[in-house]
């Protein structure tokens, strides 16, 4: 067999292990979901009963004649029935002590450092297959960019298996995984003239690295935005929509102060994930700031001009805006943490589309995609 | 309602005085009518240098930069532009009044990275002075109490807490030759001794020194968009080429250009090389062989190749593109040349299916000629009158073209485009069918032009290389400040900024000792309770880490001082 097609092979084989790894993380997110809503459903059935009591309690005070200004209002704790975690007591330490690893939590980590093994190979063999260093077309970028993100996550997760941030990462890299090889694969090959230059190494390694690491920042980002929704009780969920209530009250149960978010109390706290976000951001900016200067080097010898806002140019350089952006959101008073990461957002779709629309839809210099 | 991610107060100590930001202005604007025009500006320039104008025009800039991508543009493809005026006849217009089809020299675009670089300067020049003040300066002394900090810790050794806090200072400045912190002792009274140390004044320097290397990337650009110039020749096998404006197909130079500056280098093509992948006949390799000859120098060889320009006059050769020019010989009824000459055919695809056209405007008698047509490279019949080629190498060249004659409209004074043929004054020749006469040729052949013009031959196939020559001297100053930024925004990013206090107390505050008699005392036989305190620049997870680290020094040095006798 050609070494190309064990390359694709061992490609499958990796879409098929983060597969497992995506479900395995589901499942142990699933579980996690499951003991929180529950646990949370009995806190707050005791604290009902405990008001209930209280109540009990302040009629016979009152009954009693004595002061009944001392006794805490019941009404307090009822009008409160979805408040955060800290309002339940229970601390996100004590509950994924309680819970342990779990067998899924094994699973998926073994299943993601398996499936990255296998890129691995895949990438290698690809390359040796065509020759040359292999991040030269779609394919490969998003080989290579899968390949970053789960190694980013496993790095990520190593002390601590956040569960949604393995369903958000796998759930991109089997997407882009079985995109890429649906969409974007070519026969491994060597490359045109203008792409024959150390700085496909650099350039090109690098942006791929950026997203990877972009990806999962993404994922701390939508996490750290939940978090910190239920910390402050906020969902739209829970008031009245002038119009289409009726949708509104059918999806209530998906509110983020629900208890189909419960879990989110065995995450750590949006603080905590502006943080990690923050320090994924902050590498992959960088990281894309040197795209872009090698870009420019690199295009200032292959079409003798360093910048000339061609349609990927522009691309990158919005990409670069937005999360400079970001950065000058975080300094801001009144931007930092939950708006910040709406930037994170915005960012990192800019970068998605720089990748798929530009290449796939607009013509420009940069249509080495051999599609 | 926001929440506040940062510890309240903690952060901000760090920050303050740092960030001249206009943030405290916004809340005082109803008081807007005693202001004056003074005022106003100064309110305006508080504005626009504050952080959360930068923001918004931050966003803009993303925002304005993504037409470009959407709209054709002038400077890329100036054809696309065209048809989209002729295919969008109302909105087409309105679009370029608007600068749609020129995004990037827009007045609106290049109003907002302007105002951008305003404020960035507005915003950093404080900055700068305020930092240059810091690193003079001695770290800020110790907080009253260390219990609200993020990294705590605390430590009991023996000695006097003056020789401690002096042995702890050296401790956790480190490496003299390479401090790792800023410290101050200070002497608090009553015995009680402190010291403040602080790292990473480098966090702020990087950041200034990304900000300013931005301003100096612009002003670098607008330099080289002011003094380059480019040009666009082609050159066929066996000929050369002068650096002179005119032997230029197209030359383009910014405001501060002067002629004078081309140096009048020649440049031959000897031989152009071209390899493809035999199988899915993408190019592999395109190599020039070129001789250059410089004034008053001998002819040098060398080659220019894709990612391999030249350097010669200050300037830059490039290749950049490639393809075939075939040679023919027309000659007229009587048998005299009107035209010989290698005429460059553009390649249009990965096979070099290439167009082209020969003008022959200089005719005895009789009309004009215009030939118009394809060359195949690998011709392969396909059916009749249909042929395709099928390899970019030239193993079965063949050239295939229909004849119009007329007047090529050569002498309106109107600029023509030499790959196209003005067919308003010409007609096409047709056969006795009534159908347009095509002539096949190969090299080497001699056909007959209809209508008794005479003849034309086929006599080689050399190739051209499209070389592009570009002079900016601003190049290396834009990469100077590119990398500049590049290693300053590493630098802001990653070196972390901390503080860390020490506060040192005799550890049996004996409420009657008085401070003075601790130099007969031997350093054993007093103990000082070390506390310490942490803070950072932003979240930091390797704060703790860091103290503890520091404590460890100070631990070591203690215990370093007690075996080695009374210190200093
Ligand atoms: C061309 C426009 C600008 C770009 C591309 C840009 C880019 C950046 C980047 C990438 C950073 C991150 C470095 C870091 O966080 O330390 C940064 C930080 C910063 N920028 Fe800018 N900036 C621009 C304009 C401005 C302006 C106009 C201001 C002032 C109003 C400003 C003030 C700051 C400040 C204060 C920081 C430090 C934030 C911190 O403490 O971390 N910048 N900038």
């Amino acid at each position: 067999m050609p070494l190309g097609d064990i390359s694709t092979l061992l490609v499958w084989g990796a879409a098929t292990a983060f597969t497992i790894a995506l479900i395995a993380y589901s499942a142990a997110l699933a579980r996690v979901a499951d003991a929180s809503s529950r646990a949370h459903r009995e806190a707050r059935a005791a604290k009902i009963a405990a008001a209930k009591q209280a109540r009990a309690a302040a009629r016979e005070t009152v009954g009693a004649g004595g002061p009944g200004g001392l006794v805490v209002p019941a009404d307090d704790v009822a009008a409160t029935p979805d408040a955060g975690p800290e309002a339940s007591g229970v601390s996100a330490e004590d509950e994924q002590g309680a819970a342990g690893p779990s067998k899924a939590t094994g699973i998926a980590r073994s299943t993601t450092y398996l499936g990255a093994v296998l890129l691995l190979a895949g990438i290698v063999l690809r390359g040796v297959a065509a020759g040359r260093w292999p991040t030269a077309n779609m394919y490969e970028y998003t080989l290579v960019g899968t390949f970053v993100a789960a190694v980013v996550l496993a790095v990520v997760q190593r002390r601590r298996v956040i569960p949604f941030l393995g369903v958000v990462v796998m759930g991109i890299g089997v997407l882009a995984l079985v995109l890429g090889l649906n969409a974007f694969y070519v026969q491994a090959d060597a490359v045109q003239p203008a792409l024959q230059s150390y700085w496909l190494v650099i350039h090109v390694g690098v942006a791929i690295a950026a997203t990877g690491i972009f990806t999962v920042a993404f994922a701390t980002a939508v996490l750290q935005v939940l978090q910190d929704s239920r910390e402050n009780g906020r969902s739209h969920l829970t008031g009245t929509w002038r119009t289409a209530d009726g949708l509104r009250r059918s999806l209530a149960r998906w509110r983020v102060t629900g208890p189909a978010f419960a879990w989110l109390r065995t995450v750590p706290s949006a603080r905590r994930l502006e943080a990690l976000s923050f320090r994924l951001n902050a590498i992959g900016f960088v990281l894309w700031t040197l795209t872009l200067i090698g870009g420019a080097i690199w295009a200032e010898q292959a079409w003798g001009r360093y910048w000339g806002w061609d349609p990927k140019e522009v691309g990158t350089f919005i990409a670069w805006v937005v999360y400079a952006a970001y950065l000058h959101a975080r300094t801001t008073r009144g931007w930092a943490g939950r708006r910040a990461a709406y930037f994170v957002y915005v960012g990192y779709a800019a970068v998605l589309a720089n990748f798929t629309v530009v290449n796939l839809f607009v013509d420009g210099k940069h249509s080495y995609s051999g599609l | 309602m926001t929440r506040e991610y940062t510890p309240e107060g903690l952060d901000n100590a760090l920050a303050s005085g740092q960030a001249p930001d206009g943030e405290g202005a916004a809340p005082a604007s109803p008081q807007l009518p005693a202001l004056g025009v003074v005022g106003w500006l100064r309110w305006a320039w508080r504005q626009l240098t504050s952080m959360r104008v930068a923001l918004l025009l931050l966003m803009l800039l993303a925002v304005a930069a993504v037409p470009g991508t959407v709209f054709p543009q002038q400077s890329q493809q100036p054809e696309q532009v065209a048809t989209y005026l002729t295919d969008h006849p109302d909105l087409g217009p309105l679009l370029q009044r608007l600068g749609f089809f020129d995004v990037y020299a827009s007045i609106w675009f290049s109003a907002i990275y302007l105002l951008l670089f305003v404020s960035l300067v507005g915003c950093i020049l404080p900055r700068s002075r305020t930092h240059l003040r810091a690193v003079r300066g001695r770290p800020p002394r110790a907080p009253r109490r260390f219990d609200r900090f993020p990294a705590k810790a605390s430590l009991e050794v023996p000695g006097t807490p003056e020789q401690v806090a002096r042995r702890a200072a050296d401790a956790v400045r480190g490496s003299r030759w390479l401090p790792r912190f800023r410290v101050d002792v200070r002497d608090e009274g009553r015995g009680v001794w402190s010291v403040a140390a602080e790292r990473g004044y480098l966090r702020e320097t990087g950041n200034l020194v990304f900000h300013l290397a931005l301003v100096g990337l612009l002003v670098a650009v607008a330099t080289g968009q002011l003094l380059h110039y480019r040009g666009q020749a082609i050159v066929v096998e066996g000929r050369a080429f002068a650096n002179t404006q005119t032997d230029y197909d197209t030359f383009e130079a910014g405001a501060g250009f002067s002629a004078s500056s081309l140096v009048p280098f020649a440049l031959g093509l000897d031989s152009f090389e071209s390899e493809f992948d035999p199988v899915t006949l993408q190019s592999r390799d395109f190599t020039a062989h070129i001789t250059l000859t410089e004034p008053g120098q001998d002819p040098v060889a060398s080659q220019i190749k894709v990612n391999q320009p030249i350097e010669t006059g200050g300037a830059k050769i490039y290749l950049q593109g490639n393809g075939y020019a075939p040679q023919v010989t027309v000659r007229d009824a009587d048998g005299n040349v009107t035209f010989a000459g290698a005429v460059p055919f553009i390649p249009q695809d990965t096979v070099y299916t290439s167009q082209g056209v020969i003008k022959v405007p200089d005719v005895t008698s009789g009309p004009q000629i215009g030939l118009q047509g394809v060359l195949l490279p690998t011709a392969e019949q396909v059916s009749d009158q249909i042929w395709r080629s099928v390899d970019p190498q030239p193993t079965a060249p063949l050239l295939a073209l229909a004849v119009w004659t007329g007047d090529l409209g050569l002498d309106d004074g109107i600029p023509q485009n030499v790959y196209q043929l003005d067919q308003s004054g010409l007609t096409q020749a047709l056969d006795a069918d009534g159908r347009p006469v095509t002539l096949y040729l190969a090299p080497g052949e001699t056909v007959d032009l209809p209508d008794g013009l005479g003849t034309l031959t086929f006599d080689a196939l050399p190739r051209f290389a499209a070389l592009d020559l570009r002079h900016d001297p601003s190049l290396t100053w834009v990469l100077v400040f590119a990398l500049l930024a590049f290693a300053g925004l590493a630098t802001s990013l990653f070196v972390p900024r901390r503080r860390i206090w020490l506060r040192l107390r005799p550890a049996e505050v004996a409420a009657g000792d008085s401070a003075e008699d601790h130099q007969d005392e031997g350093p054993g036989s007093r103990r000082t309770v070390v506390t310490a305190a942490a803070l950072a620049r932003g979240d930091d997870v390797g704060l703790q880490a860091e103290l503890d680290r520091a404590m460890d020094r100070v631990r070591a040095a203690e215990s370093g001082a007690g075996t080695g006798g009374t210190g200093r």
